[in-house]
């Protein structure tokens, strides 16, 4: 069966796009996991979170930006109070025990999102409704302004975590815990801090995904369980890996749905992990370590 | 995760046989004197205990979180769909030994690749692991129904020497009883084998071990093997009660939920997850009467156990009463 050449490269733009949304959910989980060696579980939960407070903020306002700031102002928030309450006693714990902790937060915040917003998805409008001529197809331009938009964030967290006085508080935390907190940094807030970022991360694509997915209360396990492959795929706490990595497994899922149904062409993805956690167990796009 | 067996003393073994006998007695009980849906509930109890018990294996002591139980229990369910399907008439016995060998096929698979990773990495493969197989069931309608399932009759509780009898509700109950005593029997010498001391001394120091000359990893994929078929016979028990195998048993929600039974109950105990999955079950049916979303409080209720109670109703009782 020969796949024609305009269907490949429509798959590679639609794997581009889907791959950005997941580098920006990926950035915020290996945010976390690199400073605090949380596995945060309810992660896809707070994309989620973020996608229905951007859709009620859109509902009352029908701004689309001011509801993804909105939304991520609102889930940074929530994620500093969960932070706060739940993984603040766990410090200095068995890293296991975060996995549990943050599995029990996950289902509070599911079944909360199933009693505020009810079972039935949500569809945000696109805030730009332009299209361009790609072969056969009307490709929204909304597609692509999200994987620039979803690029930018990347960036600027990379931009203050490299530049911005704050920033090199976390990554002296990242680098050693201890003498970080001997040097007068905050470690607790920076972690609180550090974990609200990553939750805003994750509510902004939570907004830029709900035009073209919809919101459902179910859609957190899913992201959870994405954004960990490639996080596991890219090199667990690696930033640039991760990024790489989310498109890497996007573009393959693209090009397997050519072939098979989405819903089977998630298992391309799971192979992907399993091999690379056979072959390169420190992940992919990580050089060898010495 | 700490739980430590303390050495046994004739003493402390009478009680515990003493206590083990009682519970055991009241279980047997329980179907004759309960009305006929909290029979049905003592039952389910008993199961997701079975399930529960088994993954206490790899997370209490060997301190590995599988995030996949969900897999072994699916595939003992689809397994036993299988042969009650297939083979003319439908026996118990050949149920039980195609779900066994159904949750072994994919714990061999699972252990062969999981065990080489660690902590949160072993989690996250088994986790996807259990999705692989529930994509797979969930697209695969020709043999497994897709979303549907497969509906089935029940078997007819057969006996070497006494001949077929239907099950009723309560000699299910007693069949599903004996099964899991004689699983948390088998289960407990196990674990107190030179065997299980080597897995509790992986869960406590597993570079040492290995110094010492243990080869971890073998023992890991044994454990695993081990966690596997005892969870695919909780998922043949089930099938044979509810007379029907779903996909949405091996989503790995029902993962979650096994952790929680474990945490909830105390892990490292064996007994512990059975209580925790009879609190959870009876929380979740006391809370669902007045509260469509129970799994909020229960959720609250799971963190703060893992923050205040890391060792669950059982070890905070254990640690209460040796004061």
């Amino acid at each position: 069966m020969a796949i024609p050449l305009d269907q490949i490269l429509i798959q590679t733009v639609n794997g581009l796009v889907n791959g950005m949304i997941l580098a920006l959910v990926a950035s915020g989980l290996t945010l976390i996991f690199g400073i605090m060696d949380v596995v945060n579980f309810a992660h896809g939960d707070l994309v989620m979170l973020g996608g229905f407070v951007g859709a009620t903020t859109m509902a009352a306002t029908g701004n689309f930006w001011l509801a993804m700031l909105v939304a991520a102002l609102t889930i940074a928030l929530i994620g500093a109070v969960l932070q706060i309450t739940t993984l603040r006693p766990l410090l200095g714990r068995d890293p296991l025990t975060t996995i549990l902790a943050t599995f029990g937060m996950s289902l509070v915040l599911q079944k909360y999102a199933l009693w505020q917003w009810g079972p039935s998805a949500r569809q945000l409008q696109e805030p730009i409704t332009g299209r361009f001529d790609l072969f056969y197809l009307q490709y929204p331009w909304y597609r692509v302004a999200t994987a620039i938009l979803a690029g930018a964030i990347i960036g600027g967290l990379w931009l203050f975590l490299k530049r911005g006085t704050y920033g090199i508080w976390i990554r002296a935390t990242t680098q050693d815990r201890i003498m970080a907190s001997a040097m007068g940094i905050p470690v607790p807030w920076v972690h609180t801090a550090v974990f609200a970022i990553g939750a805003a991360m994750a509510a902004a694509s939570g907004v830029l995904f709900g035009p073209l997915g919809g919101v459902t209360q179910t859609m957190g396990a899913d992201f959870t369980l994405r954004a960990f492959i490639v996080v596991v795929v890219g090199g667990m706490g690696n930033l640039g890996g991760s990024i790489l990595a989310s498109i890497f497994i996007s573009l393959l899922e693209a090009y397997a749905s050519l072939f098979v149904s989405p819903a089977q062409a998630v298992i391309v993805s799971f192979v992907a992990l399993i091999l690379t956690l056979l072959f390169r167990p420190t992940g992919l796009f990580v050089p060898t370590p010495k | 995760m700490i739980a430590t067996t303390s050495p046994p003393t004739a003493r402390a073994d009478r009680t515990f046989w003493l206590s083990f006998v009682i519970v055991v007695a009241l279980l047997a009980v329980a179907p004759v004197v309960l009305p006929a849906f909290w029979r049905r509930f003592a039952t389910e109890i008993l199961i997701w205990g079975l399930l529960a018990m088994s993954s206490d294996i790899l997370i209490g002591y060997t301190g590995m979180v599988s995030f996949g139980h969900s897999a072994f229990f699916g595939l003992g369910m689809y397994g036993a769909a299988a042969a009650l399907l297939t083979v003319r008439p439908p026996s118990l016995w050949l149920a039980i030994l195609y779900g066994l060998v159904g949750a072994g096929a994919v714990a061999v698979f699972v252990a062969f690749f999981a065990t080489r990773l660690r902590d949160i990495y072993f989690s996250i493969t088994t986790l996807v692991f259990s999705q692989i197989f529930y994509v797979v069931i969930f697209t695969w309608t020709d043999v497994t129904g897709g979303e549907n399932g497969l509906n089935f009759r029940q078997p007819a509780l057969g006996l070497p020497g006494l001949g077929e009898t239907a099950f009723t509700p309560t000699s299910l109950h007693w069949f599903v009883l004996a099964v899991v005593t004689l699983s948390y029997l088998l289960l407990r010498r196990i674990t107190r084998s030179p065997f299980g001391m080597v897995l509790q001394s992986i869960r406590e120091n597993e570079p040492r071990t290995r110094a010492i000359g243990y080869a971890v990893e073998r023992y890991k994929i044994v454990a695993v093997m081990l966690s596997g078929l005892f969870a695919g016979l909780a998922g043949v028990l089930y099938a044979i009660q509810n007379k029907f195998a779903a996909p949405d048993f091996v989503f790995f929600l029902i993962s979650g939920e096994v952790v929680i039974f474990n945490v909830m109950g105390g892990v490292g105990t064996l007994v512990g997850p059975i209580a925790g999955a009879a609190f959870f079950l009876l929380l979740r049916e006391g809370l669902s009467r007045y509260f469509e979303y129970y799994l909020i409080p229960v959720g609250i209720i799971f963190t703060l156990m893992v923050i205040f109670l890391p060792q669950g109703f059982l070890g905070f009782l254990r640690r209460r009463l040796n004061q």
